[in-house]
Formats: structure tokens, C-alpha cells, sequence
């Protein structure tokens, strides 16, 4: 399968039976294996200038011009030599100082010398890589805060969770990571989604082996409702297989095009067994090619087979809704996690209520207003305590000899996150749950006021 | 109660922790016939905690009442006993994603410290996982024993009372993970490689200052490490708070002065007493930065070995 990535492209072929960090070279189609550290050819005598107090900028030091290095390249000469060649045609680079020399040739290195390596995925490779390439998908949440989130809702093996979110899957990804042993997971996780069926496309590029789907479970959002209002009836339920079917249908194409674009976008590209699932769904459907052309007569045949097998699968969908209905009216989950595109006001109000007392929640949230609110309303409804708004920065450092320095702030676009612990919700005095917001409130808005006073 | 494993009920020799309210609360070890004193009057084990079911509300003797909480990492990490400066859940969060800490990892610290860390460690890794944590100072890594067993974590953790620079991690090949707390993490480096999987793993390191992560890069890149490399991370806290500002009198009459909208230009007090509770001054809801929050922790330096 050919694959595109950051204006190359290549095949994965030669790549199997290496083991992950290993990086790999490309050449014209296939995929080389260099050495894993090449060795620098620092030998020549090294000369550097002091300072730029000399260099003009002429625009002439390179003597190669563009149409020289389009030949070099054409001739499918080795990037390394053509960065030499550079390094040789460059008149100033001589008198560039040594910090200048090295700069200078990492810049063309990245250019010329075109370099891959091949990881396993995790939490840490994908979400840096969503928030990179796509963070709209997912909602702008920082890895950072995601971090945040894993650790605030005490994700760990044994766990029974409920997850909302539209973040493609990938927060959902990250909390079965921290909840899965090596062969399946640990505890079980409730995914409450909103349409026709659960987006995970990212998580299928964590490559999880299969009994960790076992745990798995989903609820559509649109039943919460009825649910907590015990009007919930298996028998509306599945009453849209048609749309639940096409949209699954439609999930599993995204499913299938996010795995190419990462393939084809992420220079830290995507695991084996992802490469294997696509492979035998190409084969499934020139199997399905095949039967089509052998079979026309019998096609009526299959139809009726086809029907069967939409009941089939229209039952199993029903009696799995019962199963998670039936998990979640256990109103006992040991955490929720919240990272949506929609308010989270009323999905925290509603979904609160499976949630053991005495567990964490998170929300995340891309703005912090909708939060403020949230705060506000769970004040007022009670039933938790410790609520926390907060927010990560990150900064990443450069660290060479004589020249660290941070390298970029990154702030504001991590978004923001509520975080709390449940407690019992006393039904009898519904005032007092307002008594205890105004007593915590009260120190800290003596406290502004006296802010103020120093303003 | 174990910090691996929620209960729900509070049990004779459980760590619970007492939430007295707006930040303020302590850890208890929960005993037949013991009493704890909060501001709010006496708590009694044997009748007010035992038995019931955390995140109950109990209330004390003077009437006043506090929230019993099933422990955490991360609760225990903001109450627990400091013997050394301990890291904080911000840190500890980004350093479990970035060493890629799940269920089964086998992760090698130094120094134990506090613990603050290895709870949290602990909590990830099990139950088929384990701790192997190094802490030269005898009576700490004494003290970090006894708490792991009061905590039902024991069989998740091995705590060894040696110097790493010196001695390594008394481990080799066995681990996914390094993680070094150490005053001269450059002198591990080369034990952290040893202690890590042949086919590889990650290692972070976090200290205060810049010369310390200077030393530590070149030792990485010296010992093989690729992909180097350092961050910070810091936590900003909002308190939630209702503003009133004053509407300026510049002399206008009362009827321009209600005329003009000054809720437009704030979306944000939807459902919030935005009303003019009080004559010219205009209400909403803001996420105030605390007036001093933590501007430094450390910087953490990660690495992969492959």
C-alpha cells in the first residue's frame, strides 16, 4: 500500500520485522534501513568565524544554483552528499560561526536527508499528534491536558468509567491505554455518545488488541434522559437500525480514512497491526467482488441472507444497550470524563448521576465560560465538592551547550478543565448544599475584596 | 480502601481522607476506638466512620459537619506528610503520559522522597506492574515502606536504601520506564540504561535548574538517548468569582444610562445574576487567577532509549 507523508511517499513493506524506533531512509518507492546513528563526518578540519561582522547578504554565496540541485536530486544522488556539496558550494560558510555552521546544516539536513522512524503508538505520540495536525477534531485539547485529565480522574486498571466525548476517540483511547493490561482491560468503560454511534477513529490507531473491546460499551446520549426518568424501554430503542447501520457504516469509512491520513501525515507513523486490519478488509471486499460476479442468480439468496444477518446484528445491538443500560443504572461509576464540543452544563448535571460518591470527575472544555457556568450550577445542585478550574501552560526548551532557552510558550489554546469529587447528595435539606457554597465562597471573596483594597 | 482499588465502605485500618471544606483537609487512619479533633468538634471512628460509605457527610460533635473521602494518589499527594519537597499533580501527571506508564509497566525512581510520586506511579502500573524505588536516605526509605503496607500497595513496589549514582536501581533489563528526582541525575544516566529493556524504554528526569538539565542532556545523548527533550509544565487555578463594576457617571441622565447595553459586550453571564442589583454597576461571572500561583516547579527532560 502506498503511503504519503510530508511530501514523500513510500511503501511499508520493507519496515515489518524491525523493531519500533527504528528509522528508516527513503528512496524512490521502497523503504531503506540505515544505520540507526550515522556517523557525522566531522573530520575535516573544522574553521569558523568569530562573528558577522563580515558577511554580506549578496544572495550570491551559494554558487550551485536551483536548477544544479534539482539535477543532483534527479540523479537520485544521497541527501547527505548533496548537503556536503551545499556545505562546499557555500562561500560564507567558512567564516559563519560554529553555532551558525551547525544551524546551517541541520536546516538542509531536514531538507535533503530525508529520514523516517517508525514508533509504536501511545497516548503520548498520538495526542501530541492530533494537537499538532488536527486539534480541531479534537476540540483544541492540549496533551498536556489531557494528561491533566488521566490523572485527575484517577484512571487506572479496575475501573468502571464513563466517557463523553467527541474528541474522535482519542480521550477514550488514552483512558483504555491507562486502564488495559497486555492482552485485555481492566474495569469497564461506558462510552455515551451523541448521534447514530461512537466515533473512534482515533482509537483505533492505539492498535489495542481485540478482548480490550470487551469492556467497551456505549450508550446513545439521546436515552440519558429516559433512562434517569426510568421511562427507558429497550423497545424504542433500536427503532433507527437503518441510521444506526449507515452511520456505522460511515464511521467505519472515517475510521478507515483517518488511518490512512495519519499514515500519510504522521512522520511517526502507525503500528503494524493497524496495517493488518487494513489488509483484511481489502481482501474482505475482493472477496465480496468475487461473489458478486460468480453468484448473480443467486443473488436474491443472499439478499434474504443479508436481511437475516441485519436482524441479527439489530438484536445483538439491543441486547447490549440493555447490558449498558443496566451498568449505568447501577449509579455507581468510579469517574467521569467529559471532553465534548457540546456545553457541558447539562451533560455534567445528567451523567453526575451514575457516578459512585466519592469519586472524581473532570470536564474539559476548550473555553472557559461555559465552565464558569458549570461551576456555578453544580454549586448550586450540590452532591460535589473540591471543584478546581484550571489550566496547564507548556513550555518546550532548547538545551545545547551555551544556548538553552525556551522554545515556545504554548498557552491559552490547551483549554481549560473542571475537576471534582462527588460526595453523597443529601436530599432532605436542598438549602444546605447553598449554605456550604456561600461558607466557601465567603473567605475568598474577603479575600478579593481585600485585593481590590491593594489595586 | 486501597489506593489501587475503590471500596465502599470505610473500613478499620483504612487511610480516609477529611475534607473540611474549601481546600483544608487531612488524612486520618481509620481505628476501633480512636477520635480525631476538627475545628467543627470530635469525629469518633468506631461510630461516625466505620461502616459507612465514603463520601458520606459526618457530622462532628458541635454540630458542624465534614465529607469523609475514599484516598487517592492525588489527594494523598495534597495531604500528605512532607520529608523532602515533593512533586505535585501537574508534574505527575505529564510525566505518567510521557513515560508511557499503563498497566504492567515496570518503572525504576530515585529518590523515593515523600512518595508523592510513587503513589501515583503505583496506581498506574498495577495490578500487574511494579515499582522498583531507590531512596539513599535510610530512614526515609524506612518510613516509605511502612506507608506503602498501610496502603495495601506493597506487593506493587520494592523499596531499595542505596545510593543510584553509585549503586543503580539493583535492577537491569527489566524496566519501561526511568524516572530520576536526584540532585545530579547525570550521574544516573548511565544505571537508568542499564536498568531499562533491552528493547528500549523511556526515562525523564526533573530537576530545579538549568545546569542540572544542561549536564543531564549531553550525559543522554552521550549514553545513546534519543529524543531528547525538556519541558515545563504549570498548573494556573481560576477562583470563580461574581464582579460587579461600577458604571462611570459622566454625566448622562438615568434613562441613556439603562438604554446602553453593556451585557452585549459579555456573552459569558448568561444565566448569571447579570442584573443591575444595585443602581450603575454592571455583574458578571469571572475566572480569577489566584493572586500568587507556583511560577517554577522543574524542568522535566525525556528521553527515549530504542
Amino acid at each position: 500500500r502506498k503511503i504519503i507523508f510530508e511530501k514523500q511517499w513510500f511503501y511499508l513493506d520493507n519496515a515489518i520485522g524491525h523493531i519500533y524506533g527504528t528509522t528508516f531512509e527513503v528512496t524512490s518507492g521502497g523503504n531503506l534501513q540505515p544505520k540507526q546513528e550515522v556517523e557525522e563526518a566531522t573530520t575535516e578540519t573544522k574553521e569558523a568565524g568569530t562573528d558577522n561582522r563580515n558577511i554580506v547578504d549578496d544572495g550570491k554565496s551559494q554558487k550551485l544554483t536551483h536548477d544544479d540541485i534539482k539535477a543532483l536530486k534527479d540523479k537520485g544522488i544521497k541527501g547527505q552528499e548533496i548537503v556536503q556539496q551545499l556545505i562546499e558550494n557555500s562561500t560564507t560558510f567558512r567564516d559563519k560561526t560554529e553555532f551558525a555552521q551547525d544551524k546551517y546544516i541541520k536546516k538542509k539536513k531536514k531538507k535533503y536527508e530525508a529520514v523516517i522512524t517508525i514508533v509504536k503508538p501511545s497516548t503520548r505520540i498520538l495526542s501530541t499528534m492530533y494537537y499538532a495536525r488536527e486539534p480541531g477534531k479534537i476540540n483544541h485539547l492540549r496533551y498536556d491536558t489531557l494528561a491533566q485529565m488521566l490523572t485527575l480522574g484517577n484512571i487506572r486498571a479496575g475501573n468502571k468509567m464513563i466517557v463523553m466525548e467527541t474528541c474522535a476517540g482519542l480521550v477514550l483511547g488514552a483512558v483504555m491505554e491507562r486502564m488495559g493490561g497486555k492482552y485485555h482491560g481492566y474495569g469497564s468503560i461506558i462510552q455515551m455518545y451523541p448521534g447514530g454511534g461512537p466515533v473512534r477513529a482515533a482509537t483505533s490507531c492505539f492498535g489495542f488488541p481485540k478482548p480490550f473491546y470487551d469492556n467497551l460499551h456505549e450508550f446513545p446520549l439521546s436515552k440519558v434522559d429516559s433512562l434517569l426518568s426510568g421511562t427507558f424501554s429497550t423497545e424504542t430503542l433500536p427503532s433507527e437500525p437503518e441510521d444506526n447501520v449507515l452511520v456505522e457504516e460511515e464511521s467505519n469509512g472515517l475510521t478507515d480514512e483517518k488511518q490512512t491520513s495519519l499514515q500519510e501525515t504522521e512522520e511517526e507513523s502507525t503500528t503494524e497491526a493497524a496495517m493488518e486490519i487494513n489488509q483484511t478488509e481489502e481482501q474482505e471486499t475482493m472477496d465480496i467482488n468475487a461473489e458478486d460476479v460468480d453468484f448473480k442468480e443467486t443473488k436474491e439468496k443472499e439478499n434474504k441472507e443479508n436481511v437475516r444477518e441485519k436482524q441479527r446484528k439489530q438484536w445483538e445491538r439491543r441486547r447490549k444497550l440493555i447490558e449498558t443500560a443496566a451498568l449505568l443504572r447501577e449509579k455507581n461509576a468510579d469517574g467521569l470524563i467529559v471532553a465534548s464540543k457540546f456545553h457541558p452544563t447539562p451533560l455534567l448535571l445528567s451523567l453526575l448521576e451514575f457516578v459512585a460518591p466519592s469519586r472524581p470527575f473532570v470536564v474539559y472544555c476548550q473555553y472557559k465560560e461555559p465552565l464558569l457556568e458549570c461551576y456555578t450550577k453544580l454549586r448550586e445542585r450540590g452532591g460535589v465538592i473540591n471543584l478546581k478550574l484550571s489550566e496547564t501552560w507548556l513550555r518546550n526548551y532548547q538545551v545545547l551547550p551555551d544556548r538553552s532557552h525556551p522554545k515556545l510558550t504554548m498557552s491559552g489554546g490547551g483549554g481549560y478543565l473542571l475537576s471534582g469529587i462527588t460526595v453523597v447528595l443529601d436530599k432532605g435539606k436542598p438549602d444546605s448544599s447553598n449554605s456550604e457554597a456561600l461558607k466557601m465562597e465567603e473567605p475568598s471573596s474577603k479575600r478579593c475584596k481585600v485585593q481590590d483594597l491593594h489595586c | 480502601m486501597s489506593f489501587v482499588e475503590y471500596g465502599d465502605t470505610i473500613k478499620d485500618g483504612d487511610t480516609a481522607i477529611v475534607f473540611l471544606g474549601h481546600e483544608s483537609m487531612f488524612p486520618v487512619k481509620v481505628q476501633h476506638g480512636t477520635v480525631t479533633q476538627t475545628k467543627y468538634g470530635v469525629i469518633r471512628h468506631s461510630t461516625d466512620l466505620i461502616g459507612k460509605k465514603y463520601g458520606s457527610k459526618v457530622t462532628c460533635s458541635k454540630g458542624g459537619w465534614v465529607f469523609i473521602l475514599h484516598p487517592t494518589p492525588e489527594l494523598w499527594t495534597m495531604n500528605l506528610p512532607h520529608r523532602t519537597q515533593i512533586l505535585y499533580s501537574t508534574d505527575i501527571s505529564i510525566i505518567t503520559m510521557m513515560l508511557e506508564l499503563k498497566p504492567g509497566s515496570i518503572v525504576c525512581e530515585s529518590g523515593t522522597g515523600s512518595g508523592s510520586l510513587s503513589h501515583a506511579l503505583i496506581r498506574t502500573v498495577a495490578p500487574t506492574g511494579h515499582l522498583y524505588t531507590v531512596e539513599f536516605h535510610q530512614q526515609r526509605a524506612e518510613k516509605a515502606r511502612e506507608e506503602f503496607r498501610e496502603h495495601g500497595v506493597e506487593h506493587l513496589v520494592t523499596v531499595t536504601n542505596q545510593d543510584v549514582c553509585k549503586n543503580g536501581f539493583g535492577v537491569s533489563n527489566i524496566a519501561d520506564a526511568v524516572f530520576l528526582d536526584i540532585p545530579s541525575p547525570w550521574e544516573a544516566i548511565g544505571h537508568a540504561k542499564s536498568a531499562l529493556k533491552a528493547e528500549g524504554g523511556r526515562i525523564c528526569s526533573f530537576s530545579p535548574c538549568i545546569e542540572q538539565v544542561q549536564r543531564t542532556c549531553l550525559a543522554m545523548e552521550e549514553y545513546g538517548f534519543t529524543e531528547i527533550n525538556t519541558l515545563e509544565i504549570l498548573l494556573r487555578v481560576y477562583n470563580v468569582r461574581t464582579i460587579s463594576l461600577q458604571i462611570p457617571d459622566l454625566g448622562k441622565t438615568a434613562e441613556e444610562n439603562s438604554s446602553t447595553d453593556f451585557d452585549s459586550s459579555n456573552p459569558s453571564n448568561q444565566g448569571s445574576p447579570c442584573a443591575n442589583l444595585q443602581q450603575g454597576t454592571v455583574q458578571f461571572k469571572s475566572g480569577v487567577p489566584l493572586r500568587e500561583v507556583v511560577g517554577h516547579t522543574g524542568y522535566l527532560t525525556f528521553a527515549t532509549k530504542s
